[in-house]
């Protein structure tokens, strides 16, 4: 201690190094277990962990199933005619597949370890939401507003020109 | 593409659900005259007879050359009421009797009618029936009485009739049977029973009638026979004497009958003027003493001075125009005299007496574009001082009618729109800037107030008086009679020949006359002696290129009524109405064909095809020439031949053989031609399709998204022909003897693509085509109905196009240009309907990418305009439509077309004997404007969807403004109560 120096206060965490210690553990603490189990206790420690991202990871990918019966039923109720529920649940079952595809990295981050395989969740995810979207899509197509039809490609063909003209009438 | 065709079942969807939710198109009360207006006419007036009693309104009956008799008011021009008579119920003659009733003389002499004179109701209506044709007159003579009865002179169909003007009953009638006796005059000399017909006899016998008007008993019969004959008319210059020319022309007789002698006194022309040379003609008059006649392009006026003496009274080589003498007070009779000098017109009112003494002496200043002065009435009234005033009603040569009165024009009536021959439109000019700051300004303050009041209106709280100041605010919205181009295509120019060879532009707003040109093509001149306007074309239409040169339009006449008379050409300019050019041809005009093609100043080519068959290419530039030459073995041309029943179809050769070399001019060759057996088929009706007309698609889709594809050709001709028998009126013929065909002509080939035979109909036919249906009005004699049939036409050879890959990528030949001569494959499909009304005209409405739904525009016989929507005339109904049919809007087959009230385009007006209605698309693809003509003006815009691509005009614009603000003031008020949250978040 200098004599500049009244006090100070050290951040560094000195917990983990037992040769710095000088301030006594508190009561019921034994340190030298930990110390001693350190290595297979953490092993098991990640096991579990992964074993559990690894079933997370399969739970979320199969959520869109759900999402998918849910959307059957919904369009069944919105029947077939053309209007504004329909409409808005169609394009909605269109969407929701859409916007889960495009964040398929995001949906999987917090499961991602070096040990779990996540291609077969993301795999599933994929084509769930596939699924939904070919549903979304057939819905669509069932409303008529695919354009599937040759009528759909020939209503607004104009008229073939003439080659010949001819005018005239009775006589003025 | 996909995405249109993506879009188009929303659209659809959007025009099923707007057309279902409101079947019919019909306007509020308050909406009328917004759009829409009406303009009523008369036609050239024929004949003239003031009421002016010093009780009631003084007013004058008229009698018109479009079958009307109208009461018009005296001071301001306006109609009182008005009786448009039919076609064939001509009026000969009108008078006034017993100072109440009208009494009106028609159908060559054969009815006599009278009506109430205040209000135009008919009061009695007498049959006149007689032993042969003949001249027809009417006399209201003010002292004849019988059995206090006061009576009618009427000669007509050679027979002599008194009928009482109180209930139409004849009294007495005298048969003039002889043989030749063809009556010039009837004549009632004032202050006697007795009734003078004079009249010649195998053209050289002078015959006079000496008859007691109180029982028709012949008192006397004399004739004398004059050698050398009579020519045209005689004129009467006393009750006893009349004055006539001897055939030559170049003799005048004085034929005197007092006391029954009839005494002859012959003074040739040549004594009383020495450069008379050529035959001359009696003006038409009744002045007590003088008479008219005209040689050359001289007037001389004759006076008579006592026993058959004649004098020139006065000479004139200009224009004049004469009225019948009215009787002023003391036995005195006046006339008035119309003489035109340059710009000006010099009206005299004489004493007949006293040639050389003007009561009165007027000039006025006449604007060109009225031409000559062709009639004088003539009308007095007392002044205060009790000296008498003058009024003169005239009708001049574009059939307008005028009231003069102390030197100025009191009124004028634009009465030759009541003939109109032949419509088009014009754009008007584009706006540019340069509108004036002080106009700005003004308006700002008027368009505060109008928004002002406005918001009172959709507020409610504006009192009955801001009501009316909001209705006549809108009826007079300077907005649409803006004389620039508008956003939406609204603000057009029509322009309209009339039968005087007037062109005029109306505007399409309001309807007023932005410019009138009474054409000089079309005045008379040496070597066109009675020209005849024809039809017009749209000339020159420039939007892309030559955008700096004016629109103009081509007027085709005619000098004479012969098809062979060599035509005129006159180019108009649509802006200012300024005459451009005129073309004197060489050649006569049979037939005058657009061709698809302009130059590249936007002039469209027209083909102009002589009595000779020889096709003339105007205009007659190089460059025109060589572009027709690069169409030139594509272009055909076919002629209709009524009265034979021949179409016949050309095409051309190069250069014109045997005259002078013109490489403008082509012979044409025939192709082909259609005979119809003369003995069983007559052709009464051709109809084609519009040239202008646009076609939003080849494609027509049904029910279960199946595509059918239409037949659109422009070069189809729709054809009905009649039994011969059958060409009578309606009833003439049992239904076993009449039949009407109806065929449908490619017409380059002369291919008869369709003929279909409606056995026991009859015609008049009209009919309207438009893309690839035809829509034809007959009467059904087993049925006892009119019928309206339709037919469609369907491109067979296009139907296996429906392979969705192939359309795709575009690996289809669906449009690419066809010919006609590769016999394309069509399939028709037809239905009929019983219709209600019989029609005058029949059109269809035309949108602007034709996209729009088509409406059929059906004039009915009671002068209105029927909408009634192509949905109805649709082949494919069916008395059950399957649910699919029923989605796509077809609706249950019915026997006959149903008639909605609301669906009167004209609403509550009616357009007086009307003869044609014309659609323009507007630029705003949902409207059309309408514009319906007879003696009466119509014009109206329609949107038969609806008005699905703006706003309508009773949308509220306040309630939307009061939205966006209170948003606004929202969003603001809690992004900063958000705000003051969040720093009050950071201090806690």
């Amino acid at each position: 201690m200098g004599s500049g120096r009244r006090w100070a206060v050290s951040f560094s965490d000195n917990s983990t190094s037992p040769s710095c210690r000088d301030i006594r553990d508190p009561p019921g603490f034994t340190r030298a277990s930990v110390d001693q189990d350190d290595s297979t206790a953490s092993r098991q420690k990640k096991d579990a962990e992964s074993n559990w991202k690894a079933q997370k990871a399969w739970e979320v990918a199969q959520a869109p199933f759900k999402n998918l019966l849910m959307m059957g039923f919904m369009m069944w109720m919105a029947g077939n005619t053309v209007h504004l529920f329909s409409i808005g649940i169609t394009f909605s079952a269109l969407w929701q597949p859409v916007s889960a595809l495009q964040g398929v990295g995001k949906v999987f981050e917090p499961y991602k370890d070096s040990k779990v395989e996540l291609l077969g969740p993301k795999l599933l995810f994929i084509a769930l939401n596939l699924g939904g979207l070919a549903l979304g899509v057939w819905k669509l197509n069932t409303l008529g507003l695919l354009p599937t039809h040759a009528s759909d490609w020939v209503s607004s063909l104009p008229p073939a020109q003439e080659v010949e003209y001819s005018g005239g009438g009775i006589p003025l | 593409m996909a995405i249109r065709s993506f879009f188009v079942p929303f659209l659809l969807f959007g025009l099923y659900f707007y057309s279902s939710l409101s079947p019919v198109l019909s306007l509020y009360e308050d909406q009328v005259g917004l759009m829409d207006w009406h303009q009523q006419y008369i036609g050239k007036v024929k004949q003239a007879v003031f009421s002016t009693q010093k009780t009631g309104r003084r007013r004058v009956i008229v009698s018109t050359e479009e079958n009307v008799i109208a009461s018009l008011d005296l001071r301001h021009g306006e109609i009182f009421w008005r009786h448009l008579l039919g076609s064939d119920d001509v009026i000969d003659g009108i008078d006034i009797g017993l100072g109440k009733y009208v009494i009106t003389l028609s159908s060559g002499g054969s009815i006599l009618r009278s009506w109430n004179l205040p209000d135009g109701q008919m009061v009695w209506e007498s049959y006149l029936q007689g032993p042969k044709h003949s001249k027809s007159f009417l006399l209201v003579p003010t002292n004849l009485k019988i059995e206090k009865d006061s009576v009618i002179v009427v000669f007509s169909n050679g027979r002599l009739h008194a009928v009482s003007c109180i209930d139409g009953e004849v009294l007495w009638k005298k048969d003039f049977e002889a043989e030749s006796f063809e009556v010039q005059q009837v004549i009632k000399p004032p202050g006697s029973d007795l009734i003078y017909v004079v009249g010649f006899a195998a053209s050289s016998q002078f015959e006079m009638y000496q008859i007691n008007g109180r029982n028709g008993e012949l008192l006397k019969h004399e004739s004398t026979t004059f050698s050398s004959g009579f020519l045209g008319e005689v004129s009467l210059v006393s009750s006893e004497t009349v004055v006539a020319l001897d055939s030559t022309g170049s003799i005048l007789l004085t034929i005197s009958f007092q006391n029954g002698e009839i005494s002859f006194q012959q003074t040739p022309i040549s004594n009383l003027y020495e450069h008379f040379s050529g035959p001359a003609i009696i003006i038409p008059s009744s002045v007590p003493g003088i008479f008219a006649i005209k040689t050359n392009a001289i007037t001389i006026f004759i006076r008579v001075i006592g026993e058959g003496m004649l004098e020139v009274a006065e000479k004139t080589n200009h224009e004049t125009a004469i009225s019948d003498s009215l009787p002023l007070s003391e036995g005195q009779q006046a006339f008035a005299l119309i003489q035109h000098a340059g710009s000006e017109i010099h009206l005299a009112v004489k004493l007949a007496h006293d040639w050389d003494g003007n009561l009165l002496k007027e000039s006025i200043k006449m604007n060109q574009q009225r031409g000559l002065v062709h009639k004088v009435f003539i009308n007095n009234y007392i002044r205060t001082d009790k000296s008498h005033g003058f009024r003169v009603l005239i009708v001049m040569e574009d059939h307008s009618l005028l009231l003069l009165q102390q030197g100025t024009i009191v009124w004028s009536r634009e009465d030759g729109l009541a003939s109109i021959i032949d419509v088009t439109t014009s754009e008007l000019p584009v706006e540019r800037d340069g509108v004036s700051v002080a106009k700005v300004e003004h308006n700002l303050f008027e368009w505060l107030k109008g928004h002002m009041l406005k918001l009172k209106g959709t507020l409610m709280l504006a009192s009955p008086e801001d009501v009316a100041l909001i209705q006549s605010m809108r009826l007079k919205s300077s907005e649409k009679s803006k004389m620039t181009r508008d956003h939406n295509g609204f603000r057009k120019l029509l322009i309209v020949l009339t039968r005087a060879g007037k062109l005029f532009a109306l505007h399409t707003g309001d309807g007023h006359i932005v410019w009138s040109h009474l054409l000089r093509s079309l005045h008379k001149s040496e070597p066109c002696q009675s020209p005849i306007g024809l039809n017009l074309y749209q000339w020159q239409v420039p939007h892309h290129h030559a955008m700096d040169e004016n629109p103009s339009v081509l007027v085709v006449s005619r000098c004479g009524p012969s098809s062979d008379a060599p035509g005129v050409l006159s180019f108009i300019d649509t802006y200012t109405g300024n005459e451009l050019s005129s073309l004197s041809l060489a050649h006569a005009v049979a037939q005058v064909i657009p061709l698809p093609y302009t130059d590249s100043t936007e002039q469209r080519l027209h083909l102009l095809i002589d009595s000779d068959k020889h096709a003339h290419l105007y205009p007659k530039t190089s460059e025109a020439l060589s572009i027709f030459k690069r169409e030139f073995s594509n272009i055909y041309w076919y002629s209709v031949e009524g009265h034979n029943g021949i179409i016949k179809g050309h095409a051309l050769k190069y250069e014109c053989t045997g005259k002078v070399a013109d490489e403008f001019c082509f012979d044409t060759r025939e192709l082909w031609s259609v005979v119809f057996p003369s003995e069983s088929e007559k052709i009464i009706a051709t109809v084609t399709r519009k040239l202008n007309e646009v076609v939003h698609t080849q494609a027509k889709v049904i029910a279960d998204q199946d595509v059918m594809y239409k037949y659109i050709s422009k070069n189809l001709l729709f054809v009905v022909t009649v039994a011969p028998k059958g060409c009578g009126e309606i009833g003439s013929v049992t239904p076993e003897e009449s039949w009407l065909v109806a065929y449908l002509i490619d017409t380059v080939t002369g291919r008869i693509l369709h003929r279909v035979t409606h056995h026991g109909a009859q015609g008049p036919v009209h009919a309207v085509f438009s893309e690839n249906w035809v829509v034809y009005h007959y009467f059904n004699l087993r049925a006892h109905r009119y019928e309206l049939s339709v037919i469609e036409l369907y491109d067979q050879s296009r139907a296996d196009n429906k392979d969705v890959w192939k359309l795709v990528l575009g690996k289809h030949n669906l449009t690419s240009p066809i010919s006609l001569f590769s016999r394309p494959e069509v399939i028709t499909k037809s239905q009929s309907y019983f219709f209600t009304h019989s029609v005058k005209a029949i059109a269809v409405t035309s949108t602007a990418k034709g996209i729009t739904s088509k409406q059929l525009l059906i004039g009915t016989i009671g002068d209105q305009v029927l909408a009634l929507d192509k949905r109805f005339l649709d082949p494919r109904r069916s008395v059950n439509p399957t649910q699919a049919e029923k989605e796509e809007g077809i609706i249950p087959l019915t026997d006959s077309l149903p008639i909605i009230p609301q669906s009167y385009v004209t609403h509550a007006l009616r357009v007086e004997g009307l003869r044609g209605i014309i659609t323009v698309p507007a630029k705003l693809e949902s409207t059309t404007l309408v514009f319906a003509h007879g003696v009466d003006l119509f014009f109206t815009q329609l949107a038969p969807s609806r008005t699905y691509d703006s706003l309508t005009e009773d949308f509220n614009y306040a309630l939307l403004l009061i939205t966006i603000v209170a948003l606004v003031a929202a969003i603001f008020v809690t992004w900063r109560l958000s705000e003051r949250k969040e720093l009050q978040e950071k201090w806690r």
